[in-house]
Parts: structure tokens; C-alpha cells; sequence
């Protein structure tokens, strides 16, 4: 037992949050939501200088066959700048791909995902209907969907590699709240599609990926507004004191660091489950997801409410945290349904 | 990263699991799963003596002063097997937890050699003279005197302690005095070691919320210890208070957990049992208490896995505040679930079963050894890096 990273894993992390940190600055993204919600450039520096694209994907396919671990050390410094990056194609369909694809598959598709020439978008609905390998319905919600090039599209009884250009595809950009992560409609007309030949063992390494992904970029999120909620009580005064002097006040920060360092555990938990095939992992990764998603969204609403009016403002980047907070709650599966799979698996039965 | 203990670990895990095991059903299987520290208190104290004589009482401790040398691993693993095997909550734990690693780390060799043995065996029962009336939260504000008599070198000591947890059953006492006339504040304290059974100590109990009275007030009137039993110099006695490191509180807490696990799995027990479960948002509160204690457990093996501890992580602060709550929100959960059904007793003694008791002796964990408030100001000022609270004058 060692719950702490390897040598490796701490430089990883150091190398991600220094990346971010420099690259993913409010100006850039703040660029990206008035455009098409991507950050082309730091997209480009992240796979090619930083060489991290590759995380998800196996050795053999040009990745870095590293595991959650590493890749939550990175989601986590995203977040931390609510960086507009397409992060969940590789959280998701690359993962998937590479758990559930054809060799035919891999080879054509991971090379390419792992150097960032291509752009995935994860997507799921219920009403799909398949003929003759063409899918025909509509999926909804589709992170970055509007600047996918390719898609891995999963339904109740499969999953399929469908690309941006194939006939009878189209996509509308609906306004996102969080326009960080634009979420598209995609609508298939009897659209070519590519089945995963083990698609549940697709699925189930893509949903793994994504809810580590989103509940480390919550992590992130929720400890970059704590510190920033920090700097802030330390500089502004009033009643000639500084405003985190007040208790009411630095109970919150406290309360904040309390929550945070428990969804520190609980991703890590996750990450580490995922890695190591324990039989914990299920319960860890939606222990994860609902409590990494409900503490960003404490954390970001309290950020607002401590910064006062300023943190009201579209000028300050309280509402980036806040918006992506809320983001992350409701996709890939709600706070409450996480903790209804809790029940489930703990035994508490079937719910009324 | 790797969250699987070592073959070896687990080796360790099977060996100290059999011998919980063996006690819990055979010796001292009348003690199995008994609540409250002072019921049945004399088995209690049999149970401490017969896990020193096996060398499992303080198993991180070196093995000159009986312990094991155990590493942090299986001082983790202990403390989980111990709580699975339904052994009772340790009437020795301010000793093993308090008193020990202090003397350990500001005892002379002298008083290691006295003192570390019989706590080690479970012979000798240690408690904690912390609070005072007028000292609660503001433990500086101490007014217990001490000063030494000329004529034999002893400490005589005058005042009042309150809130002594076990003191009816303990042997020793440590406490904080004040043996500078007119100091103030944490400056002129002394940390001291006293016999408790002596003419000058009278202790009284205090009936709880919950009918027992495990806590007492404790009067000293011209009581003595000798001069070897100062702990560290005179004047230097907060510093030795408040000198144990934070992620001793990491392993005793995995210890603690476990009983916590037993508690829930009760809850869980009884909603199954009287429907609840199947109500949707019992569910949602049962899974968050699931995922809480998880999340401790976690927490903690990351604490104890910081190889720096001589600067323990600021996460370290945040436990007492986690467990606390957690436990709080559990005993409230527990009356939810049961209904009426919790309210009343099957005999006619204030008596209740685990989960109304745990609804009611839950209220204290948020208020000993620090209340929530103090936590707070504890993880805001020191983790944080925020403002200190002003202080008055007085
Ligand atoms: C079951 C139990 C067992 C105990 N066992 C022991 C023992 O063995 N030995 C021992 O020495 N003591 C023991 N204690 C005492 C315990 O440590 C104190 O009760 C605790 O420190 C609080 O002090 P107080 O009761 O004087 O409350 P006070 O300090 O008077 O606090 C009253 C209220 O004011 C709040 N408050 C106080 N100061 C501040 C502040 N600065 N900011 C915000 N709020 C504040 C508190 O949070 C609390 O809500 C025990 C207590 C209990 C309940």
C-alpha cells in the first residue's frame, strides 16, 4: 500500500499543472467560448510538446499506455483552468477503442487520436436504430461534438466509430451554458457506422475514462477557486480588516478544504481501483463521480458568494468554474443516479 | 500509487484477524460488541492485560517498551481487523493514543522505562486533564496551579479538571497546570504525570445526554506526584500538549472507522429490515454515508502514505471535522430510519440499542477534542494561511 505518487506520476502532475498553468490562461479560453469553445493552439502544444494526448493509448498504438492514475493527474490540472480542450475524446473514445475495437480499428484510429490529428466526441442515446451497419437517431449532448472529426457512439446494443463526414450525418451547435465544452446534437440518417466487436468491454473502459476525467477536472476546478478564494480573503478589506478574518468567512474556506480533500481521495480511490482491477472499482468510480461533481459545484457557487459582487461579473473567471461545475454534475450520469448505483451495489435492494 | 497491501501485509492481516477471532469467541466473547466505555468495565481492563501479554496493544511502538515495531501498513491493518473482529472500543486509548506518544516524544529515558511497559501491558489506565470549567475550547486559559514543595521536591497541585473521560477506572492522570503566578495564556504551563489514587484527588462522575456518565469532574486539593514526573521543563507544558503529530491521528481514526462501519452496516440492517430502504431518499442519504466512510478510509491511508512526517499535510487537519460530521449526519440518519421505532427503550432502564445510543453519544464527537468551530480555525489558520482569530485581552 502506497497512497501517494510514484516519483513518476508526481512529475507527470508538476509537468500538467505548469503546462496549464502557463497555457490555459482566462484570456486564451476566454477566446476559445467566443469561437467554437477550443483551444486549437494549446490543443496542438498539449499533444505535441507536451506529448500527453497519448496517455490513454497502449504503446503499441503510438500512446503512452499510462494508466488513470497519470491521466487524472492531467484532467485535474485542465480543470484547474477549465482549459476548452476536447479531453473527453480520450477519455472515452480512445479508451474505448482501444479496450473494445477491432486490431483493424486500433491501428487506423489510435496513432491518430494519440498524436492529436484527430478530434473524438463520446456520445450515447437510447434510440438508435441499426440496419445493415447504418444508424439512423438523434444523440444529444456530445461534448465538442461540433469539432469532432470522428465520433464513438454507444446505444443499449452497441457501440460503433462513426466519422464527422460520413453521409447523412449532421450536427447543430446549440449555446452552451459552459461554453468551455460545447455540447452538439447529432443527428444520423442512415449513416455508415463501425462497430466495436467487444463493445461492452468498450463502454465499459469509456465510461470509467470519462467519469475519472470529469471528476478530476472537478478536483481541479474546486481546489483552483478555493485558492483563488484564499488569495482574495487575504487582499480585500473591509471594516479595516481583511475579509478573511472573519470567521463566517474562513469556516466556509475551511469547509471547502474539508470537502475538497475528500474528493482528492475519492479520485485517486477511483483512478487506483480502475488501474490495479480491484473489485472495488465500481463503487469507486461512482463515489467519485458524485462527490468529485458536488464539491466543485459547493465549491464554485461559494467562490461567487465570498468574492461579493466582483464574482458576479463576466469579467471574473468565478462564472468558468461555476458553469463548468454545474456541466460536470449532470453529465454522464447525475449526483443521484451515481449514489443510486452506491445503493445498489451495497445491497440496499430495489428502490420503491 | 497502489492501494493492495504486500503478501506479507496480508500475512500479517490473517495472523492478527485469527487471534481477534479466537478471543472474540472464546475468552472474551462476552465483550464482543459491548458499547460504552464504562460497561463492564472490569472485563474491560482484563481485555487490555490480555492483548499486552500478546504484544497487541501498541504494536507501532518499539520493541523495548512492548511494542511490535510494527510499520504503518500493519498498524492500519490491525486497527481494521480489530474493529472487524467486534472487539470492544480500548478503555486503555488515552494511554495508548495520548499519553504514550507524548512521553515517547518528550519523556526522558527515565520515564519511558516507567511508563511505556505498563501502558504497553494494559496494566496501568491513563486519562486526560485537559479541561476546566473556564478552559474549554480556550485550553490556555488553565488555572489549575502547580508549584513545588521546597521541603521534598515534590508538584502539589490545586484546582479543578472537568469533563475526565474514564477517570473512575484510570491509574494515572496527565495534566496541564499552571506553575507561573500571573502568567497568561499558553506561556507558565506545565505538563505533568499523577498517581490518580491518592488523598488529594477526589473524582466525581457527570451524567451524559445519554445516562451514562463516562466523563467526571476532578478535584485536586494539595494533590502530589513526584519531581521526576514533569514532562519536558516547567513553563513548557503547552508545547507538549499540543506536540502530537497529526498523522497519529490518521491511524487511530482507520481504528475508529471501523467501528464506524459496524454502526452503518446496522443502519443499512434496519432500513432493509423495516422498508426504508426501498425509500428513495434514505437511499441517497445511506449511499453518501457509504461513500463518506470510504472516503475516510482513503483519506487516511493517503495521510499515513505522506513519507514527510515531520510536516504533515494540511489534509491531516481535516480529518477531525470529517470524521465528526460524518458521524453526526450518521446517528441523525439512524433515528430517520428507524421512526418512532427509535424512541423507545425494551426495558425499563434508560437504555437504548446501538443506533438511538449512537443518535445521542454522536453529539459529543463534535465537541471533544476540539469542537467543529476550533477545527475550523484550525484548517482555516494553519492549512490555509488565513488571518489568526483576534484574541481579548482578559
Ligand atoms: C464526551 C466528552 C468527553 C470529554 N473528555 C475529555 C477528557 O477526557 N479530558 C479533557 O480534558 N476534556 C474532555 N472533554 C472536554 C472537551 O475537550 C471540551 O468540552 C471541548 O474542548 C469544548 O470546551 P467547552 O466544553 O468548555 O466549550 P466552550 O469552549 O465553552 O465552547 C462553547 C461553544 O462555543 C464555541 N466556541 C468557543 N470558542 C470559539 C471560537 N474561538 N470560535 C468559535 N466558536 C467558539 C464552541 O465551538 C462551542 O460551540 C470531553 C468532552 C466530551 C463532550
Amino acid at each position: 500500500m502506497q497512497f501517494a505518487f510514484t516519483e513518476e506520476q508526481a512529475m507527470i502532475a508538476e509537468t500538467a499543472r505548469a503546462f496549464f498553468a502557463g497555457n490555459a490562461t482566462s484570456e486564451r479560453t476566454r477566446r476559445a467560448m467566443e469561437g467554437d469553445g477550443i483551444d486549437r493552439d494549446l490543443w496542438a502544444s498539449f499533444c505535441t510538446e507536451l506529448g500527453l494526448a497519448g496517455i490513454a493509448v497502449p504503446e503499441a498504438h503510438g500512446g503512452s499506455g499510462l494508466g488513470l492514475v497519470e491521466f487524472a493527474t492531467i484532467a485535474e490540472a485542465a480543470g484547474a483552468q477549465v482549459a476548452a480542450l476536447p479531453l473527453l475524446g480520450l477519455a472515452m473514445p480512445a479508451r474505448a477503442i482501444a479496450a473494445g475495437g477491432s486490431e483493424a480499428q486500433k491501428r487506423e484510429w489510435l496513432p491518430k487520436l494519440a498524436s492529436g490529428e484527430v478530434i473524438a466526441a463520446p456520445g450515447g442515446s437510447h434510440d438508435q436504430r441499426v440496419g445493415d451497419g447504418k444508424l439512423t437517431g438523434t444523440v444529444d449532448f456530445v461534448p465538442h461534438g461540433g469539432i469532432a472529426d470522428m465520433f464513438v457512439l454507444a446505444s443499449p446494443e452497441g457501440a460503433w466509430i462513426v466519422r464527422a463526414d460520413a453521409p447523412g450525418l449532421a450536427i447543430e451547435r446549440p449555446v452552451t451554458m459552459d461554453q468551455t465544452r460545447p455540447l452538439a446534437r447529432v443527428t444520423l440518417t442512415d449513416t455508415p457506422g463501425d462497430p466495436l466487436p467487444d463493445w461492452q468491454a468498450g463502454l465499459e473502459a469509456a465510461r470509467a475514462g470519462g467519469w475519472i476525467c470529469v471528476a478530476a477536472e472537478a478536483l481541479g476546478g474546486a481546489q483552483a477557486t478555493l485558492d483563488r478564494t484564499v488569495g482574495y480573503a487575504q487582499e480585500r478589506v473591509q471594516f479595516g480588516r481583511p475579509i478573511g478574518s472573519f470567521q463566517a468567512y474562513k469556516h466556509r474556506l475551511a469547509d471547502m478544504m474539508v470537502e475538497i480533500e475528500q474528493a482528492r481521495s475519492a479520485v485517486y480511490w477511483a483512478a487506483c481501483a480502475v488501474d490495479e482491477d480491484s473489485a472495488e472499482a465500481p463503487l469507486a468510480l461512482h463515489s467519485a463521480k458524485s462527490f468529485a461533481a458536488d464539491t466543485y459545484c459547493r465549491c464554485a457557487g461559494d467562490m461567487i458568494q465570498l468574492h461579493g459582487g466582483i464574482g458576479f461579473t463576466w469579467e471574473h473567471d468565478a462564472h468558468l468554474f461555476f458553469k463548468r461545475a454545474r456541466a460536470i454534475r449532470s453529465m454522464l450520469g447525475d449526483s443521484d443516479w451515481h449514489r443510486e448505483q452506491v445503493a445498489n451495489i451495497i445491497g440496499l435492494g430495489e428502490a420503491a | 500509487m497502489r492501494l493492495g497491501f504486500s503478501a506479507g501485509d496480508e500475512a500479517f492481516r490473517a495472523e492478527a484477524a485469527d487471534w481477534l477471532a479466537d478471543q472474540m469467541s472464546g475468552e472474551f466473547r462476552d465483550i464482543k460488541d459491548v458499547l460504552g466505555l464504562t460497561v463492564m468495565a472490569e472485563r474491560r481492563k482484563e481485555w487490555e492485560q490480555q492483548l499486552g501479554r500478546h504484544r497487541w496493544s501498541c504494536i507501532g511502538w518499539p520493541s523495548k517498551w512492548g511494542g511490535r515495531d510494527a510499520t504503518l501498513e500493519q498498524q492500519v491493518i490491525f486497527a481494521e481487523e480489530y474493529a472487524r473482529s467486534g472487539a470492544p472500543g480500548r478503555v486503555g486509548h488515552m494511554g495508548i493514543e495520548l499519553a504514550g506518544p507524548t512521553i515517547l516524544a518528550f519523556g526522558t529515558e527515565e520515564q519511558k522505562a516507567r511508563f511505556l511497559p505498563g501502558i504497553a501491558s494494559g496494566e496501568v489506565l491513563w486519562c486526560q486533564g485537559y479541561s476546566e470549567p473556564n478552559a474549554g475550547s480556550d485550553l490556555a486559559s488553565v488555572r489549575t496551579r502547580a508549584r513545588v514543595d521546597e521541603a521534598t521536591g515534590e508538584w502539589v497541585v490545586d484546582g479543578q479538571k472537568i469533563w475526565t473521560s474514564l477517570a473512575q477506572i484510570c491509574d494515572w492522570i496527565f495534566v496541564v497546570t499552571r506553575s507561573e503566578e500571573g502568567s497568561k495564556g499558553p506561556k507558565g504551563l506545565t505538563f505533568l504525570l499523577m498517581p490518580i489514587d491518592q488523598p488529594g484527588i477526589t473524582i466525581r462522575p457527570i451524567r451524559q445526554i445519554n445516562g451514562d456518565a463516562e466523563f467526571n469532574e476532578t478535584f485536586f486539593d494539595g494533590a502530589r506526584t513526584a519531581a521526576e514526573n514533569l514532562v519536558s521543563t516547567p513553563g513548557n507544558g503547552w508545547q507538549v500538549a499540543m506536540g502530537l503529530l497529526a498523522f497519529e491521528r490518521g491511524v487511530s481514526t482507520l481504528g475508529q472507522q471501523m467501528g464506524f462501519r459496524h454502526e452503518l452496516d446496522a443502519i443499512i440492517a434496519a432500513a432493509k429490515a423495516n422498508g426504508s430502504a426501498s425509500n428513495p431518499l434514505i437511499r441517497q442519504r445511506i449511499a453518501k454515508a457509504e461513500i463518506g466512510l470510504r472516503l475516510m478510509r482513503y483519506g487516511a491511508l493517503r495521510v499515513l502514505s505522506n513519507t514527510d512526517h515531520a510536516r504533515p499535510d494540511g489534509a491531516a487537519l481535516t480529518y477531525k471535522l470529517q470524521w465528526a460530521t460524518w458521524r453526526r449526519n450518521l446517528g441523525e440518519l439512524a433515528m430517520d430510519v428507524l421512526g418512532q421505532a427509535g424512541e423507545v427503550t425494551a426495558g425499563p432502564d434508560y437504555d437504548f440499542p446501538m443506533l438511538p445510543s449512537l443518535f445521542l453519544s454522536s453529539r459529543a464527537d463534535t465537541i471533544y477534542g476540539g469542537t467543529n468551530q476550533i477545527q475550523r480555525n484550525i484548517v482555516a489558520e494553519r492549512a490555509l494561511g488565513l488571518p489568526r482569530e483576534p484574541r481579548g485581552n482578559a
